[in-house]
């Protein structure tokens, strides 16, 4: 399948993006705004979904899971209980965005995440375990990505935090956000996206990279 | 267009911020009922909320008791959270109500829920969310589509009906049943194909960044062969009406800011901030907070995006004096309803 390709030029890499929410559908239109080629994928055939990537993320396509994995880079942002449904084997090597979190509150306790004391991304890794995941995007609302982009330069940008293990991987993830309208601070490896989980300060705080380096690097210390 | 109301129930707070009865909540929410018809109202919603702040677990028992106690105005639930309720219990007394209301005033409004409380209270796996959801809509919906009191139904999440009575039937045969989304496409898209009217909860962003599920509803709707007239669109948004817009700012204020925090530490949010609530009670931000002129003016502005037939407000949220919830109710009732409908008029 490719809607809504005939009237599209990407002048950037290919992203894909498993999961047609509200999360995933605002970072595809934001990517599509940023000259990527975008292919959307959900536990659903494509054409089920090509109605709503149609008028919901023009200039995306909808696609198969292995087509859409078989992107640059591949955001993962299903409903974090449903984690384990994410291909691993279709995943493998790929550079992945984990924009997930796990939020009791709205989905219920999960038990991969109850009793692990590490952060959801690091449980998220094990499944990917031959992915190159990092944490990003789960500490912004999907109603504030659009309205929050903004060029590189523009003053008190808002900015993402990026967390991994694999430096390159990392360094793709941050132009990707920067080209969507985000300024990026590292944060760590993977363990330290803890930082920026639901219940910590930063997450869903509207910050700029100033702001969000001095908040990790507290967090940092007062770990 | 219909402009309305819904709540969850808002429990009062005591000068030190400690809670008063939920009790109390509730004959709070029956006196903004009855209230609302009497000032011309045109529907009040009631959603299915099971905490201590926001206590109006039973919609059915609360529309029933204000179908008895109202005349004219529209009553439903904003939401009835059916994946972990039985759509049996549901449809039986939505229309004991209705026959209470004379028939024809009463709704159901199916929904998720966005807090998962009810699944341990009622004791449902979360695994099971989506397959709850799926089965009891269907089964919902078989119900009232069955031409007769005697029901078929089977599935997996609940014993199968055989050629079963539910009892009563609705005054007109069929109680209108809505599908609440927060905003999911794919929810939109299911709404259009099963021909039931969508109503969108809108509580944070521009809401006009609705429009293109509205349009994909519709035309979801229509690919399916459902016929346009059975596919309308309302909007339940955070707002407050008072007689200047600072007031009604500086009224809804207190409240937003109890809930947020209450919220904040449920959900792990950061302490609320005065100036996003600021830049959401400004168009085009979500929360309808204003003057009569300013609220009519913002309804009718996201019309042209959605062209919606109902828009309706919760006003009472953390605790916001009872008093003042009527007044803002009046003031919907009598000052923005006829704004909307003389500015609707003149596009």
């Amino acid at each position: 399948m490719d809607i809504g390709a005939q009237e599209f030029v990407a002048t950037r890499g290919t992203v894909g993006i498993l999961g047609a929410g509200r999360v995933g559908t605002a970072i595809a239109r934001l990517a599509v705004a940023a000259g990527y080629r975008v292919k959307i994928a959900t536990s659903k055939p494509a054409a089920d979904n090509a109605l709503i990537i149609e008028i919901v993320t023009p200039g995306a396509e909808a696609a198969d899971v292995p087509e859409a994995a078989d992107s640059d880079l591949v955001v993962v942002a299903v409903p974090l209980h449903k984690y384990k449904s994410v291909s691993a084997e279709s995943l493998a090597g790929k550079v992945v965005i984990d924009a997930m979190n796990y939020w009791s509150v709205t989905d219920g306790d999960i038990a991969d995440f109850e009793a692990d004391e590490r952060s959801s991304s690091e449980v998220v890794a094990a499944h990917l375990a031959a992915s190159r995941i990092v944490k990003s995007f789960n500490h912004i609302g999907y109603h504030e990505m659009e309205p929050d982009a903004a060029a590189p330069g523009t003053a008190d940008r808002r900015a993402l935090a990026v967390a991994g293990d694999d430096a390159d991987a990392k360094e793709r993830v941050a132009e990707f956000i920067d080209a969507l309208g985000f300024d990026v601070v590292d944060a760590g490896d993977l363990a330290a996206g803890k930082a920026y989980e639901p219940g910590t300060d930063i997450f869903n705080g509207r910050l700029n990279s100033d702001e969000l380096s001095t908040k990790l690097r507290g967090s940092l210390v007062t770990a | 267009m219909e402009i309305g109301a819904y709540s969850f129930g808002d429990t009062q707070r005591n000068a030190d911020g400690t809670l008063r009865s939920t009790t109390e909540a509730v004959r709070n929410l029956f006196e903004a009922i009855v209230h609302a018809d009497k000032s011309g109202l045109d529907y009040f919603g009631v959603g299915e909320h099971h905490t201590t702040t926001m206590p109006a677990s039973s919609p059915g028992a609360m529309i029933a008791a204000a179908a008895a106690a109202t005349t004219r105005i529209k009553l439903g639930s904003a939401a009835s959270i059916i994946g972990t309720d039985d759509p049996v219990r549901i449809f039986q007394q939505f229309a004991t109500a209705d026959a209470i209301s004379g028939g024809g005033r009463v709704e159901i409004t199916a929904g998720r829920g966005s807090s998962v409380e009810t699944f341990p209270l009622f004791g449902h796996s979360l695994e099971e969310y989506d397959d709850l959801y799926a089965q009891k809509l269907d089964l919902l919906m078989a119900i009232n589509n069955a031409e007769t009191e005697n029901v078929t139904w089977s599935g997996t999440v609940r014993p199968a009906l055989d050629n079963l009575a539910v009892v009563p039937r609705p005054a007109s045969g069929r109680l209108p049943i809505w599908l609440a989304t927060g905003g999911n496409a794919s929810s939109s898209a299911r709404a259009g194909q099963l021909g039931l009217p969508v109503s969108y909860g809108i509580i944070g962003g521009a809401p006009h960044r609705f429009a293109p599920l509205a349009d994909l509803y519709r035309r979801a709707g229509a690919a399916a062969g459902q016929s346009p007239e059975s596919l309308k669109v309302s909007v339940g948004a955070l707002g407050f009406v008072a007689p200047t817009k600072k007031e009604a700012i500086d009224r809804f204020y207190p409240g937003w800011h109890n809930l947020n925090v209450e919220m904040g530490r449920l959900r792990g949010w950061p302490a609320p901030d005065k100036r996003a609530y600021l830049a959401q009670a400004d168009a085009p931000g979500a929360y309808y907070v204003g003057s009569p002129d300013e609220v009519a003016e913002r309804i009718v502005h996201l019309h042209g995006y959605l062209g919606h037939m109902r828009h309706f407000l919760q006003m009472d949220i953390g605790g916001i004096p009872q008093e003042q919830l009527l007044e803002s109710i009046t003031l919907l009732a009598t000052e923005v309803k006829p704004r909307v409908e003389r500015l609707l008029a003149q596009k």
